[in-house]
């Protein structure tokens, strides 16, 4: 697996010593603060507007704001979940503009309500990472996930995608954790039963993934 | 007192994310222990979510960051951060 690079409690001087930097007058410092979270806020900005150009601009906007906002982080979160907000607030300000508002859907009010059955299959056990390879399973992950009503699939952008705590997802979304749990649940149900016989189908059709990236937990 | 599936459904999540309370974790355990069909939605639901966190899922397009850092570099040379307002702090 991979992920994308995070400053973690170790290197939070660092940052903080470039953000510093930046304010005291090091402009061009802040190219160095953001390059690790690009990927990150790239694929929240994605999750939101599902659309490459559209989210390469809400990016751009995020980044300059967060630029000329800088002083206003006092370092209370943590820096990436700063931009992320902000990064957020761009996305759904731009859907509001084009009607396209974010709402609990109706769909998301009946998947909260209603029971729920996984696709059952026993033979489907190795993660297989190497399928990932295929330009055909990305697009079916990504289809999966934009199909999930509007707040599940920022649930599941912000804590499976990004790899935010559950808490972080709370404060970030203005939801409570229990609510963040409902949902993230319901949310992961859904792409189960969507993505397992798709991707059971892919591993069982080429046997040298099978075995290939079993997780020692497994 | 035994968990039926679909109970052990309704823990999947919070089962993967280590959040259930001790006991529910134990009678969640009790029953993965046994029941075949239950093991196999954990794991194809744990599967699905190590898939959604790799990188090559959601893959940045082509010079992405290269036109991310020319626009900021536009703009570094025009402005420089605004100085701190009194006012809300979180990004509005």
């Amino acid at each position: 697996m991979t992920s994308s690079p995070s400053i973690d409690a170790d290197c939070a001087p660092t940052e903080q010593a470039l953000i510093a930097s930046i304010l005291a007058g090091k402009r061009e410092n802040f190219h160095h603060l953001i390059r690790p979270y690009e990927r990150q806020i790239y694929r929240t900005a994605f999750a939101l507007v599902k659309n490459e150009a559209e989210a390469e601009d809400v990016v751009q906007d995020a980044v300059l704001k967060a630029y000329r906002k800088l002083a206003s982080f006092r370092g209370d979160s943590k820096f990436s979940t700063w931009l992320i907000a902000i990064t957020l607030n761009e996305a759904r300000g731009r859907l509001r503009k084009q009607g396209r508002a974010m709402l609990d859907s109706l769909d998301a009010q009946q998947a909260e309500s209603g029971d729920y059955t996984p696709a059952a299959l026993t033979d489907w056990r190795e993660v297989p990472l190497a399928a990932l390879e295929q330009q055909e399973i990305r697009a079916l992950i990504q289809q999966a996930i934009a199909e999930l009503p509007d707040t599940y699939r920022e649930i599941i952008t912000l804590r499976d995608v990004e790899e935010m705590s559950v808490n972080d997802t709370a404060t970030l979304l203005g939801i409570s954790v229990s609510l963040v749990k409902v949902r993230l649940h319901r949310a992961r149900m859904m792409l189960q039963r969507r993505l397992v016989p798709h991707l059971r189908l892919v591993t069982k059709a080429s046997p040298k993934w099978r075995g290939i990236g079993r997780l020692p937990w497994l | 007192m035994a968990l039926s599936c679909r109970h052990v459904w309704e823990h999947i999540s919070e089962y993967i994310d280590n959040t259930l309370d001790p006991q529910v974790r134990a009678e969640v355990e009790q029953h993965l222990a046994h029941c075949e069909i239950c093991s196999a939605v954990l794991d194809s639901t744990r599967n699905i979510i190590i898939l959604m966190a790799d990188d090559r899922v959601f893959e940045l397009p082509l010079d992405f960051s290269k036109r991310l850092h020319a626009r900021l570099d536009e703009f570094l040379k025009q402005e420089g951060p605004e100085p701190l307002e009194i006012g809300p702090q979180w990004p509005g």
